[in-house]
């Protein structure tokens, strides 16, 4: 028996209290046979997130970017940033043409690591599109997205009006876009199909597409995984595609597809074996086999990068 | 539109003008109604897009070539060569457009399954490139692909075993290159060309080759009738090396030659949108605005104050923002033809006549000292060498002229690349500056020193022969001019080279005066960027 019970001293219960609220400290209720107003959706792929490309908050994510992810992301991930200077033809002096950067995705880790990859002035003037029923659930990670990241919401299961038409116009507006065309992470460590969001939006504003390979990723915080474990990461940007006359949303998007296998095909291999194999049709898809789980995940380790230390001894 | 270069008048309302100084600039008042200046030809727009100009020409060759995907086969045995650190200079920025090219040559490789290709720097007798100059030069992609498995190397003219002779000339010069390169089914080489030169087939057979071939044309004879050796039909040095690249298609060597030209875009330009912290040095001097005038100040005052090893560090590490103007691909002498144009229209200001004195500013870099120390033989060879060079029809300052050079001369040299140069500077030089009687003196003896070839084949020293061809490099110019005078240098330095030393340029003018008289007509080759006189 606790010490208030003892004296008899019995404290108000604040849930009680809140549940005797009524209106119009509460929101009123509707009256039968009254049509109800339409709720206005402040979440998913209906946020707003206009407010997240002021001054303001561009100058407050630039902070961030630079004083939290980018230490963050070089202690946790160590990125090893490679092929950048394919994006040199992309320059317009100190401007940037905006583009469309795909790349594949295993983690949460994925985003930071890559938006503190981008050269300038790539690296601030970015968006990246996010999908709406997982960061813009809630008001509350909607606006942590939006102002950390630059965050869009984008439907993953099909490219809506809505979604189009804000990438469109930002990339019309001169910012990139960060997409990863998997829709989701990977759930078991290889890659998923790529879905045609980025070509789309490519075909349509004319942006080029700037394939985008990450690798180690998926070993620092796979899907469904609580904790960091810290390792390298690799970073590798491919050639700039762009959509061919007359090609269609699902070719450019096989196109990106292989653009980003060559990049892995790359890493594990190097770059000369990559275009051998790609030009032979043979580049190893980002999906891994068609066989069970387990092998599956047993496949996972031959993927590693291959080391090339030379030999201590004998002296060369 | 860029503007071509101009012959300036210098009269009383003349600016004075930006002179190189070593790691640092210096501005001369020139003599008014006596001097004129010849400013080179705004940079040339760059090509659009680089990539499909390369694959252009890969595809459309040439000669009597054919395309390059049609060259190339399974099985074969695929050569790819490439000009070393000493092209361009500065080095360009990333990406280097040999790297470009490279990449698109293996693309093609790739595309015909094709499996044995090695890839050698072409460096004759330099000395070898580290790993992040071969990086820098053919990228990170060619360079872990290759190196790892010994694919990617430096070219060694000390080999026995890498060596091989291909035939003598009808004027009994051995020609003999690398084995590797010589024994392939297609030799594809790969140029940047900076000056007119560069290329041809002076790539393969002094690129690829040994002292055994060289000093048939790297000799004092040659270069005293290289009129300029920058004039390739006016060059023995080119008639050599042309003479040998017969000797080798007559002896089965393929080669497929890929020439690209770069502008003069040293420092930056701001109507390219390359513009840097530097691009006033881009500019004649009466368009510098407050800013720059502003910006050269206060990069005056910092070099004022950095120790000298730091200056060098800071423009060492300058990366030039060139364009590449042209690619062509194919047979080598059509190519060459064409890169001969290409270059001619970013460098050749037409000049009418010769002069009594002839003014330079020299900078702080040259073919062999890219990451390194510019020497005494190396401001000579830069000076008396290249500059010097840098005509076509007659050279800019008459028979018995006065040269004026600005750089400081320091007596210092680079232990690890420089060491022949050393013993050169203080045992040759201390006996006679006379070209001739050094080739016949000491040539061989430095040419066959075992220390010398140890360390060219193994560090990354330059061969014991080459202070000699620097030397020779300057022959021409020796032979033809009364003297030679260096503003600023050491003066101790200065004297071992041969030349007068003075602190300024009017007391330089002073000196050239007793050499050609009073009031003598003056020439200056304004540098930065790269210019040459077509005089005639």
């Amino acid at each position: 028996m606790s010490v208030l019970d003892r004296l008899g001293v019995e404290l108000p219960d604040p849930r009680r209290k809140l549940r005797q609220l009524t209106f119009p400290l509460t929101a009123p209720t509707t009256p039968r046979g009254v049509e109800p107003l339409p709720v206005e959706k402040k979440t998913g792929a209906d946020y707003d997130t206009e407010w997240a490309r002021t001054f303001r908050a561009r100058w407050a994510r630039t902070v961030l970017l630079e004083a939290v992810l980018r230490p963050t992301a070089a202690v946790v991930a160590r990125p090893e940033r490679k092929g950048l200077d394919r994006l040199e033809d992309l320059r317009q002096g100190e401007r940037a043409q905006p583009v469309i950067f795909c790349a594949n995705h295993h983690s949460h880790v994925d985003t930071p690591v890559v938006l503190t990859s981008l050269p300038e002035p790539w690296r601030y003037q970015v968006f990246v599109g996010a999908a709406a029923d997982y960061f813009f659930r809630t008001r509350v990670t909607g606006a942590a997205a939006a102002l950390l990241l630059n965050a869009i919401p984008i439907e993953r299961a099909t490219v809506t009006r809505r979604s189009a038409d804000l990438a469109a116009q930002l990339i019309g507006e001169g910012w990139s876009m960060l997409i990863f065309p998997e829709g989701g992470r990977s759930p078991d460590g290889w890659g998923q199909d790529f879905r045609g969001g980025a070509a789309y939006l490519a075909r349509r504003t004319g942006a080029p597409v700037v394939p985008i390979h990450l690798a180690g990723t998926d070993r620092i915080l796979p899907k469904g995984a609580k904790k960091l474990k810290p390792g390298p990461t690799t970073v590798t940007f491919g050639d700039p595609l762009r959509a061919e006359e007359g090609e269609d949303t699902r070719r450019l998007a096989a196109r990106i597809e292989a653009a980003v296998a060559a990049l892995a095909d790359e890493h594990t291999s190097d770059w000369y074996q990559a275009r051998t194999r790609a030009h032979a049709g043979k580049t190893p898809g980002l999906g891994g086999p068609e066989v069970a789980s387990w092998r599956r995940a047993w496949a996972l380790g031959d993927r590693a990068q291959r080391k090339r230390r030379k030999p201590a001894w004998p002296p060369r | 539109m860029p503007r071509p270069g101009l012959v300036l008048d210098v009269d009383s309302s003349t600016p004075p003008i930006v002179f190189h100084h070593g790691e640092g600039f210096a501005l001369e008042k020139l003599p008014a109604g006596r001097s004129r200046v010849i400013y080179p030809p705004e940079p040339l727009e760059g090509l659009k897009d680089v990539d499909a100009s390369i694959r252009h020409a890969l595809e459309h060759p040439l000669g009597d070539s054919q395309p390059l995907s049609t060259l190339l086969f399974s099985g074969m045995k695929l050569t790819i060569c490439f000009d070393d650190i000493s092209l361009p200079l500065p080095p360009m920025k990333k990406p280097d457009v040999r790297q470009r090219v490279i990449e698109a040559v293996l693309d093609t490789a790739a595309a015909a399954g094709v499996d044995d290709v090695e890839i050698i720097a072409a460096l004759a007798l330099h000395r070898r490139m580290t790993e992040d100059e071969l990086r820098h030069a053919v990228g990170d992609r060619v360079y872990d692909a290759f190196a790892p498995s010994g694919k990617l190397y430096n070219h060694d003219a000390e080999d026995p075993d890498g060596m091989l002779e291909i035939g003598t000339t009808e004027h009994g010069e051995l020609v003999e290159i690398n084995k590797r390169a010589a024994t392939s089914d297609l030799i594809v080489y790969v140029n940047i060309n900076l000056v007119s030169m560069d290329g041809g087939w002076k790539s393969t057979a002094t690129g690829l080759s040994g002292y055994r071939s060289l000093r048939h044309h790297h000799n004092v004879h040659t270069m005293q009738h290289s009129t300029s050796f920058m004039d390739r039909h006016r060059s023995e040095l080119h008639h050599s090396n042309w003479r040998m690249g017969k000797v080798l298609r007559d002896g089965g060597v393929k080669i497929f030659q890929i020439e690209t030209t770069v502008n003069n875009d040293t420092f930056g330009t701001h109507a390219l949108d390359t513009a840097t912290p530097l691009s006033m040095l881009q500019k004649r001097e009466w368009e510098w605005t407050a800013k720059d005038r502003a910006s050269f100040l206060a990069m005056q005052s910092g070099l004022k104050r950095m120790p000298a090893r730091a200056k060098r560090a800071v423009f060492q590490s300058w990366k030039a923002p060139y364009a590449v103007t042209s690619v062509q691909a194919g047979e080598v002498e059509a190519v060459h033809e064409q890169t001969l144009q290409n270059t001619f229209a970013q460098h050749l200001v037409p000049v009418e006549g010769q002069t009594d004195v002839l003014t330079m500013g020299l900078p702080y870099i040259c073919p062999y000292n890219v990451n390194s120390v510019m020497n005494p033989i190396l401001v000579m060879c830069l000076g008396l060498g290249y500059f010097f060079n840098m005509y076509r029809g007659k050279p800019l300052v008459r028979q018995g002229g006065v040269l004026i050079m600005r750089h400081p001369t320091p007596w210092e040299f680079h232990p690890v690349h420089h060491p022949s140069y050393i013993d050169f500077f203080e045992q040759v030089l201390a006996d006679t500056t006379d070209p001739v009687e050094i080739e016949q003196k000491y040539e061989q003896s430095f040419a066959e020193d075992e220390w010398y070839r140890h360390l060219y084949r193994t560090s990354y020293a330059y061969h014991g022969v080459h202070p000699f061809y620097m030397w020779y490099w300057g022959s021409h110019a020796l032979q033809h001019l009364g003297k030679v005078v260096i503003v600023g240098g050491d003066p101790k330095a200065v004297r071992r080279l041969g030349f007068s030393p003075a602190s300024t340029m009017a007391d330089a003018l002073e000196i050239a005066s007793d050499v050609v008289g009073p009031q003598p007509t003056i020439t200056h080759l304004h540098n930065p960027p790269l210019v040459m006189a077509d005089v005639t």
